[in-house]
C-alpha cells in the first residue's frame, strides 16, 4: 500500500504568496482574539480554589449554586465534569479567607445538604505561586526557541534556526488563539503541551532541511526552488504517515483520556495538525526570503591562486 | 552488510531481558499493607521488632501475606483491607506511641523480583490520590524573631559588663544602640563585636548622641533563614508522622519554601490541622514534696506527666519560661566528661529568668514539658548542680548520642521557627486517581492498536518489525520509569503515549527511505543498508529539538508537568535506541542471511 505515489514534484514555492497569505491572515486572527478575548487562565496561574465533587445522583446545579451562595461564595463557578454526576467548583481567590480553607468551607456548605458528596480533586493555588508558574512558563518557553535556533544554527546555519522557530512559534500563535477564541481553559499541562509541540514539530522542519541540504549537495545544476519543492514532495509521505500517527495517539488520549487530559490532548491535536502545514508551507517560504543559497553548505572550492613562475 | 555481529544480538537481548524483569512488578499489582516505623531516632526497626510484629498478628490470628523488614520499618502485607485495617489498630494498641503504624500499598511481586529492586512504578499523588501542599516560610518573621532576641540580649550584655548605654532599639532591620559619650560606646562597641558576630557595626553620632548601628551581615541572614526552613522541616516530619502517613514526602523547594506530599491521606482538614499547629514547650521545677498515687489525681498547684519512658513525675504548675524563649538546641558533648549532651542557647529575657531560677533551686530536678494535642509530655529532667547565667544551658548525663539528637531535636521542633502558610494545594481522592489510571492506560492501549494496525497494513513486514519496536520501546520505556523510580503522573502518562505517537516517526522514515532506494533500482540488501544510514542522522537531529523541549520542561515544570518531561526525555531515549537499533536487528534476522535477496515485503 502506498499513498502518495506522485511522479512530479510539486511546485510548492510557487504557490508561496497564497500559503504564506493564509498564515498571516490565520496567524492575525489568532493575535486578533489573543489581544481582544485574551486567555482564559486556570487557576494555576491566577490562583484560586478549584473543587470536584461526585454525587450519587445526577447534580442539580441550580441547587449547587443556592447552597454555596448561603455560605457566602455567591461568586462560585459551578459547572459539570465530564458527567452529570460530577461538578466542578471554581472559586475566585478572597481576601479574608485563607485560601487553604476555602475548599474545606465549599464542602462542608455542600454536606450540610447532602453527606454523600464525594470529594475527588481539590486545587488550591496562591497568587504567589501562580506569579512563579507564569514566570517559569515564560522562562520555559524562551529556553526551548533559543535551544532550537541555537541547535538548527549549529547543525545547519542561522537561516535555517530562524525559519524553523518562526514556522513554530507560528504554530503556538495559532495553539493559543484557538484556546483564546473558544476561551478553553490554559492551565499548566496545556502549557507543557504547548511547548511538546514546539519540539515536536521543529522535526518537521528539519526533516525538510535535512533533505534541502542533501538535494543541495546531489542536484548540483538545479534551481533553489526546485529544490525545494523537490524534497518537500519527497518527505510529504512520511510527514503525513507519522504525523497521522501522533494524532491517532493524541486523538485516543482526547477522546478517552478524561476531562483532566482533555485540553491538553486538544493542544496537542491542534499543535500537531497545524506543525503539517507550517513546517511545510511557512518554514520553506521563510526560508526562500532568507536567501537561502548553495553556498551555505559548500564552500566554493578556493581556485589556486595563478602563480608566474619565470 | 545487513549483518550484526552476535555480541549486538546479544547486547539487545540481555537490555530486553532487563526490560522485562523491571518491567514485571507493574503487572503484579498491589495489596493493602500495614507499616510499623519507630518514631524515636533510638529505635531502630529490626528483626526483634518484626518478631514481635509477628506476634501480635499472630495472637490476633490474623496471617499476613508477607512480613518483612524494609529500610527502618516493618512491612505487614494483607489480602484485602479487612484485615489491613484490623491489624492496624491491633498493632496500635499493643505497639504504643513510640511507633507509628501507618496504612500502605505493597506490591505483590514475588521476592526475587524485589530483591533485584525491581518495583512498580512509583505513581504521583494525582494517580493513588493523597495531598499535596506547599508552604510558604515566612521569612521576614523569622528575621524579626532574630532580631527581637538580639535587641534583648545586647541590653542585658551591656548590663552585665556594666557599660552605660542610653537605649537599644530596632528601627526596620537595624538595630539602635544609643550611649552617652564616645567612651562607653568604645567598650560598647568592643563587647557586642565580640559577642555578637552576625552584626556589622557601625558608629554614628546624631544630636549629641553616640549611636552604634547594628545591621545583619548578609551572610548571617542566609543562616537564619536557613536554619528556619530546616527547623520548620523537622518540626514537619514530626507532625506527619502522626498523620500515620506511610510514605510522606516533605522537601525544601527553592529558598523559603516547603513541599508536603502526603499519599493516601484523605482527610485533608486534619492534615492542614495538624501541619499548622503550634506546639509548646515549658521548663517547670519538680515537686518532690508530694508523693505519687498513680491513678489519683495531682495534689493541688502541681500537674502529673509522664516523662518519655512512660514514669510519671509531678511538677509544679508555675511556668519559668516558655518554648518561645529557646533560639537554639544542638546535640553536643559535655566538654568536661565527654558524655553525650543538649546545648541551649535562651534569648535574654529566657537567660535571666533561668539565671534567677536555677540560684534559687540548686540541687533541685527542672522539667521541660513538650506540649502537642493539648496534653503534656516531659521531654527530660535534670538536676540543677549551678547557678547557670548567660543563656547557654547544657543537658547531660544519662543519655546515649542518639537521645541527645531526640532532645534537641524535640526542644527544637516543638514550635515552627517562623510562621508557614499554605499557599498551594492539590487534592486527588482515590477514586478519581484509579480512574486516571484506567483512562490512561485505555488511551494508550487504543493508540497503540491503531498504529500497530496501520503499520502493519502499510509496511507489511517492515510495519511489524516497526510495531515490535514500538512494543519493545514501550517496555523498556516502563521498565525505566520503575528502574529510576520517578514519578508517573497523569501528564506523564499521557507522555507515554505521545512518545509513542512520537517514535514510530523514526520507522516510518527508514520504511520510507528504503521504499524510495528500491525505488531508484537500488537492490533490495542495498536499499535497507542506505535507508537505515540516511534516515540515522535526521532521526538524531530531530529527536534532539524533542530533548531540548522536555530538558527546559524539566528545568522549569513542577509537579505533575515534571512527570511528563521526565517520560518525554527518558521516551526519546529508549526510543532511538529501539527504534534503529533493535529495528535493525529484527530486520537483518529476517533478511541478512539472504544472499539474493529479489524482494522485500515493504509495501
Amino acid at each position: 500500500m502506498e499513498f502518495f505515489r506522485i511522479k512530479k514534484d510539486i511546485p510548492f514555492m510557487s504557490y508561496g504568496r497564497y500559503t504564506t497569505t493564509i498564515s498571516l491572515v490565520t496567524f492575525l486572527f489568532a493575535v486578533f482574539f489573543l489581544a481582544t478575548k485574551g486567555l482564559n487562565l486556570g487557576i494555576d496561574f491566577i490562583g484560586g480554589t478549584v473543587v470536584e465533587v461526585h454525587y450519587a445522583q445526577p447534580a442539580d446545579l441550580v441547587k449547587v449554586r443556592e447552597q454555596l451562595a448561603a455560605v457566602g461564595m455567591p461568586d462560585a463557578l459551578v459547572q459539570n465534569f465530564g458527567s452529570s454526576h460530577d461538578v466542578l467548583i471554581q472559586v475566585p481567590l478572597k481576601q479574608g479567607l485563607a485560601g487553604a480553607k476555602l475548599s474545606e468551607h465549599v464542602l462542608e456548605g455542600l454536606r450540610k445538604h447532602d453527606t454523600g458528596v464525594e470529594m475527588r480533586r481539590v486545587e488550591f493555588v496562591g497568587p504567589q505561586v501562580g506569579r512563579d508558574l507564569i514566570e517559569n512558563g515564560a522562562l520555559a518557553l524562551l529556553l526551548v526557541s533559543l535551544g532550537i535556533i541555537g541547535y538548527l544554527w549549529l547543525r545547519f546555519e542561522w537561516k535555517f534556526g530562524l525559519a524553523a522557530i518562526l514556522a513554530n512559534m507560528h504554530d503556538v500563535v495559532i495553539i493559543l488563539g484557538f484556546f483564546s477564541f473558544f476561551q478553553w481553559e490554559f492551565s499548566l499541562s496545556v502549557l507543557a503541551a504547548v511547548l511538546a509541540v514546539l519540539g515536536y514539530s521543529v522535526n518537521e522542519s528539519v526533516v525538510v532541511f535535512d533533505r534541502i541540504r542533501e538535494n543541495f549537495r546531489n542536484m548540483r545544476k538545479t534551481e533553489v526552488t526546485e529544490i525545494i519543492d523537490n524534497a518537500i514532495t519527497r518527505t510529504m509521505s512520511r510527514t503525513i504517515i507519522t504525523h497521522g500517527s501522533t494524532e491517532m495517539m493524541v486523538l485516543a488520549m482526547l477522546i478517552l483520556g478524561g476531562e483532566t487530559l482533555h485540553y491538553f490532548a486538544m493542544a496537542l491535536a491542534i499543535g500537531i495538525l497545524f506543525s503539517i502545514y507550517s513546517s511545510v508551507l511557512v518554514a520553506s517560504p521563510l526560508l526562500m526570503l532568507f536567501g537561502v543559497s548553495r553556498e551555505d553548505f559548500i564552500k566554493p572550492e578556493k581556485t589556486e591562486a595563478e602563480e608566474v613562475l619565470p | 552488510m545487513n549483518r550484526y555481529p552476535l555480541w549486538k544480538y546479544l547486547l539487545i537481548l540481555a537490555v530486553l531481558l532487563a526490560g522485562l524483569i523491571y518491567t514485571l512488578p507493574n503487572f503484579y499489582g498491589e495489596s493493602p499493607a500495614v507499616q510499623v516505623s519507630p518514631l524515636r531516632a533510638s529505635l531502630k526497626a529490626d528483626a526483634a521488632l518484626l518478631e514481635r510484629v509477628e506476634k501480635i498478628l499472630k495472637a490476633a490470628s490474623l496471617a499476613p501475606e508477607v512480613a518483612a523488614l524494609d529500610g527502618n520499618s516493618v512491612k505487614a502485607r494483607f489480602a484485602d483491607t479487612d484485615n489491613q485495617l484490623k491489624a492496624k489498630d491491633v498493632l496500635v494498641g499493643q505497639l504504643g506511641d513510640d511507633y507509628m503504624v501507618a496504612l500502605n500499598l505493597l506490591s505483590r511481586s514475588p521476592p526475587w523480583l524485589t530483591n533485584l529492586h525491581a518495583l512498580p512504578m512509583y505513581l504521583g499523588l494525582d494517580l493513588r490520590g493523597g495531598v499535596h501542599f506547599l508552604l510558604q516560610v515566612d521569612m521576614k518573621a523569622a528575621l524579626d524573631k532574630a532580631l527581637e532576641a538580639a535587641t534583648g540580649d545586647i541590653r542585658s550584655a551591656l548590663r552585665e559588663q556594666k557599660i552605660a548605654y542610653s537605649g537599644v532599639s530596632r528601627e526596620g532591620n537595624m538595630l539602635l544602640v544609643k550611649f552617652r559619650d564616645a567612651e562607653a560606646r568604645g567598650k560598647g562597641e568592643a563587647e557586642i563585636k565580640q559577642r555578637f558576630n552576625d552584626y556589622a557595626l557601625n558608629a554614628k553620632e546624631a544630636g549629641g548622641e553616640f549611636m552604634l548601628q547594628a545591621t545583619l551581615k548578609p551572610e548571617a541572614e542566609r543562616r537564619i533563614q536557613d536554619s528556619a526552613v530546616q527547623q520548620n522541616l523537622l518540626t514537619l516530619r514530626n507532625r506527619v508522622n502522626e498523620l500515620g502517613v506511610a510514605e510522606p514526602v516533605i522537601q525544601q523547594q527553592g529558598a523559603d519554601r516547603v513541599v508536603v506530599q502526603l499519599p493516601g491521606v484523605q482527610d485533608t482538614a486534619r492534615a492542614k490541622d495538624i501541619l499548622g499547629r503550634t506546639a509548646t514547650l515549658e521548663v517547670r521545677m519538680v515537686d518532690d514534696e508530694h508523693q505519687i498515687t498513680p491513678g489519683a489525681a495531682a495534689p493541688f498547684g502541681t500537674d502529673m506527666f509522664k516523662d518519655r519512658d512512660g514514669n510519671l513525675l509531678l511538677v509544679k504548675k508555675q511556668v519559668i519560661l516558655t518554648g518561645e524563649r529557646i533560639n537554639d538546641a544542638q546535640p553536643g558533648f559535655d566538654s568536661r566528661n565527654n558524655e553525650p549532651a543538649v546545648h541551649i542557647n535562651l534569648d535574654g529575657v529566657g537567660a535571666r529568668k533561668f539565671k534567677e531560677a536555677s540560684r534559687e533551686n540548686i540541687g533541685k530536678r527542672m522539667a521541660i514539658i513538650l506540649f502537642e494535642k493539648g496534653r503534656g509530655e516531659i521531654v527530660t529532667a535534670p538536676v540543677i548542680r549551678e547557678e547557670i547565667g548567660g543563656g547557654r544551658v547544657q543537658i547531660s548525663g544519662q543519655m546515649n548520642t542518639m537521645e541527645a539528637q531526640d532532645t534537641a531535636l524535640l526542644l527544637r521542633a516543638g514550635a515552627l521557627a517562623a510562621p508557614m502558610e499554605i499557599i498551594e494545594e492539590r487534592t486527588v481522592g482515590p477514586s478519581l486517581g484509579a480512574d486516571n489510571i484506567k483512562r490512561g492506560f485505555d488511551s494508550t492501549k487504543i493508540g497503540f492498536i491503531m498504529i500497530a494496525v496501520f503499520m502493519i497494513a502499510y509496511y507489511l513486514m517492515f510495519g511489524t518489525i516497526s510495531v515490535l519496536a514500538l512494543g519493545a520501546n514501550l517496555l523498556l520505556l516502563i521498565a525505566l520509569l520503575s528502574m529510576l523510580q520517578a514519578t508517573l503522573t497523569l501528564p506523564g502518562m499521557a507522555g507515554i503515549a505521545l512518545t509513542l505517537g512520537m517514535a514510530i516517526d523514526a520507522n516510518v522514515l527508514i520504511n520510507e527511505r528504503i521504499r524510495e532506494e528500491l525505488r531508484n533500482g537500488v537492490t533490495p540488501q542495498a536499499a535497507i543498508h542506505a535507508g537505515y544510514d540516511r534516515a540515522f542522522g535526521t532521526i538524531l537531529d530531530s529527536n534532539i529539538t524533542t530533548l531540548i523541549a522536555g530538558i527546559a520542561l524539566f528545568m522549569f515544570g513542577s509537579g505533575p508537568i515534571k512527570g511528563f518531561a521526565v517520560v518525554l526525555c527518558l521516551g526519546i531515549l529508549t526510543s532511538m535506541f529501539s527504534a534503529i537499533m533493535i529495528s535493525r536487528a529484527m530486520v537483518n534476522l529476517v533478511y541478512g542471511r539472504k544472499a539474493r535477496l529479489t524482494k522485500i515485503a515493504i509495501g
